[in-house]
């Protein structure tokens, strides 16, 4: 029999029982469609997350007491500003060095308050972090030098303390403590479903001021070119380690930290494949289920085939393309939802999402594969069939 | 010398149910000659079907040596013996058995797949045919939509499309009225005499019997008789010969006596199987008169 007839018979069937082949296929759909969207769902995050970290400026150094891994406890900081000062003094220039002391406070502005995080950082922040504004001015020097109780706020807390007012020339409580509106920053967006326009910054000293400590959290180096950048971090954690010799340090750059983040990332848009191949695997189950119903129902057909001249692998073929025909044409379908539900993700929602071509490759074919991996003991066992018993099928 | 269409030798069929052996065949020996018409009697149970799956090639004997159109079937791969059924033999069957959700000229056509004629050619071939008994005007019908009677003469023109040599047809009016059976049993008949394909029908029908050539009583799996009537009985009464242990009519052995009775005895049929003589030397006349006629 030539393959073409087979396909007509096999697709012949399949419209015969238009209902049960639908349901069938349904696992089939819901399974590469799953594979399909998560996947694009971790490779836009994957994405975006890289974007945002080469988006904080170039050659960025940030230096932390305690070691940058997965699953270490934060330590507590025993770096203060004049740690800071020793750092400008290793790179050479106090403009490239940024520090921060972050915590989280309620800022209040009339009767509307909103929760966000209070960075005490120096002048030099825009400059090291590729910050903009959209409004009004950054800290000054002489604002930090004064302890002066000025705030840059955040695109999303000018929103909710200012929805109808210029903020510019405001005040701002923070931690029962007023603060007068200098300038608003340009909008970020989100990162991983964290809002990053969430923030005020304050001189470093004024926070310290309002907390009541001498510490800062981080130090964050622009180093002056790439090459020298991890030599430029080994002084640097040297110079600290001197200074405070119980403490460890490290100094992270971009590439490490995109490295990890990628890691994570990776191991988890695997984790998500993972779990849609597991729902496509049941799909090809319920594919080898119905086909044996199929050989069953059709026994009769099957010993009539046979004492006309099929061959048993006539049989076998025409069940196994009605198995593949089955799966790939639910993985098809899939495919097409999966790539739909993710461009309206993309579009509609903070969730970015990008179609990679290897997801959908790796989707079809492996649906196609399971439809020949689920379809041939269905198809051997139509193949097999005595025409005589088959004949007498009920 | 005429190579016969079918021969078996000592053929036995046993089946295995719960470690008990039943022989359905036990022994069985005859020569089907090509154009033969042959009834085949006996009781419900007695081989009759058995030995049609066999004769066919459905089958494989427990015993005994089956060679059809020359082949020896023990010898043949599953495969092979596929093609062969498909060159060599037309089934009909009492449920005709046609695809339902398939028109009577697929249905017909279907043979046509397995031996790898291409789409339109075999539709040509499934028309004419359905024309040749007398559903040229039911092509596009489905089973459902035809009566028991049109039925079984698609199934026969499924049967004979391939132009076997030997058509096997087990109680082929069996599900039908008395009147559409007549009807199905005279077209039988006729495509016997006009096209010389050996006609091998089991029958419950006494009277039926008695208008073959031959009639092969069957019981316990074995022969009881096996005669040649050159012309049926004037008055229909049976034959009582086929049916007697020691039967009164030619024995026929597996050496077979030869063909030579034209069907339909000397008065009418003798013009069709004139204009159609016996395929003698032609153990598979079917294929070869395809490709002539598709040439
Ligand atoms: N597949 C089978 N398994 C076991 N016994 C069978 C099978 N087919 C037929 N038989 C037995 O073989 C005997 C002959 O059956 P069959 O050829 O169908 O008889 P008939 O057609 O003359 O009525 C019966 O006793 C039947 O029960
Ligand atoms: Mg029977």
């Amino acid at each position: 029999m030539r393959l073409a007839e087979a396909w007509r018979v096999a697709s012949d069937a399949l419209r015969a029982n238009r209902m049960r082949s639908l349901l069938t296929m349904l696992g089939v759909i819901i399974g590469v469609a799953s594979v399909v969207i998560l996947v694009a769902i971790g490779t836009g995050t994957k994405q975006q997350v890289e974007q945002q970290v080469e988006g904080l400026g170039s050659n960025l150094l940030l230096v932390v007491p305690g070691r940058i891994e997965v699953g270490n406890a934060p330590v507590v900081s025993p770096l203060d500003l004049s740690d800071a000062d020793a750092v400008s003094r290793v790179v050479g220039d106090p403009g490239r060095v940024a520090v921060t002391v972050a915590s989280g406070a309620t800022a209040r502005a009339g009767n509307r308050s909103d929760f966000t995080t209070v960075q005490g950082v120096l002048e030099t922040t825009p400059s090291v972090f590729t910050r903009s504004l959209s409004r009004g001015r950054y800290l000054t020097g002489a604002d930090v030098d004064t302890s002066r109780r000025v705030a840059v706020l955040g695109d999303s807390v000018a929103r909710a303390l200012f929805p109808d007012r210029d903020p510019l020339g405001q005040q701002v409580t923070l931690a029962g403590v007023r603060f007068r509106v200098i300038g608003v920053f340009a909008p970020l967006g989100q990162s991983l479903g964290v809002d990053r326009d969430d923030e005020v910054h304050v001189p470093v000293t004024a926070a310290q001021r309002l907390w009541g400590t001498q510490r800062i959290d981080g130090i964050a180096v622009k180093a002056p070119d790439r090459e020298r950048i991890d030599e430029l971090g080994d002084r640097i954690v040297a110079e600290l380690s001197r200074r405070h010799p119980d403490t460890e340090f490290s100094a992270v750059t971009q590439r490490q930290i995109l490295g990890v983040l990628g890691d994570i990332l990776g191991v988890l848009t695997g984790v998500l494949a993972a779990i849609a191949g597991i729902s496509l695997l049941v799909g090809g189950v319920g594919v080898s289920n119905i086909m044996l119903v199929s050989v069953r129902e059709r026994t009769r057909e099957i010993g009539l085939r046979k004492a006309v001249g099929a061959r048993p692998r006539d049989i076998g073929v025409q069940f196994l393309l009605e198995a593949v025909l089955l799966t790939s044409v639910g993985g098809l379908t899939g495919m097409a939802l999966g790539v739909g539900a993710a461009l309206l993700v993309d579009a509609f929602s903070p969730i970015p999402a990008a179609i990679t071509w290897w997801s959908l490759a790796l989707a079809f074919g492996v649906s196609a594969a399971v439809g020949i991996v689920f379809g041939v003991v269905p198809a051997q066992r139509a193949g097999r069939l005595d025409p005589v018993v088959a004949l007498r099928a009920e | 010398m005429t190579v016969p269409a079918v021969e078996a030798v000592d053929v036995w069929r046993t089946y295995e149910l719960d470690g008990v052996s039943v022989s359905a065949l036990r022994g069985v020996s005859l020569t089907i000659d090509q154009g033969e018409y042959v009834a085949v009697i006996g009781p419900s149970g007695s081989g009759k079907s058995t030995l049609m799956h066999l004769l066919g090639g459905l089958d494989r004997p427990s015993g005994g040596r089956l060679v059809i159109g020359g082949r020896d079937v023990t010898t043949l791969t599953a495969p092979e013996l596929a093609t062969l059924r498909n060159e060599t033999i037309g089934f009909v069957f009492q449920a005709f058995h046609l695809l339902a959700r398939t028109s009577a000229v697929d249905n017909v056509a279907l043979p046509l797949v397995y031996r790898g004629v291409g789409a339109r050619q075999r539709r040509e071939q499934a028309a004419a045919m359905l024309g040749r008994v007398g559903l040229g005007h039911r092509l596009h019908h489905r089973p459902n939509q035809l009566s028991g009677g049109e039925q079984q003469r698609v199934a026969i023109a499924r049967a004979l499309v391939t132009e076997p040599a030997v058509l096997l047809a087990d109680e082929p009016t069996g599900n039908l009225d008395s009147a559409t059976g007549e009807a199905v049993l005279e077209l039988l008949e006729r495509l016997n005499a006009e096209s010389g394909v050996a006609l091998v029908m089991v029958t419950h029908d006494q009277e039926v019997a008695a208008r073959a050539h031959r009639r092969i009583a069957v019981r316990d799996g074995l022969i009881r008789s096996d005669s040649l009537h050159d012309r049926p009985p004037s008055d229909g009464s049976g034959v009582p010969a086929t049916l007697d242990p020691a039967p009164s009519a030619e024995p026929r052995s597996a050496s077979g006596s030869g063909p030579g009775h034209p069907p339909g005895g000397p008065g009418g049929a003798a013009g069709a199987t004139g204009r159609l003589p016996r395929a003698e030397e032609r153990p598979r006349p079917s294929g070869r008169l395809h490709r002539g006629d598709a040439g």
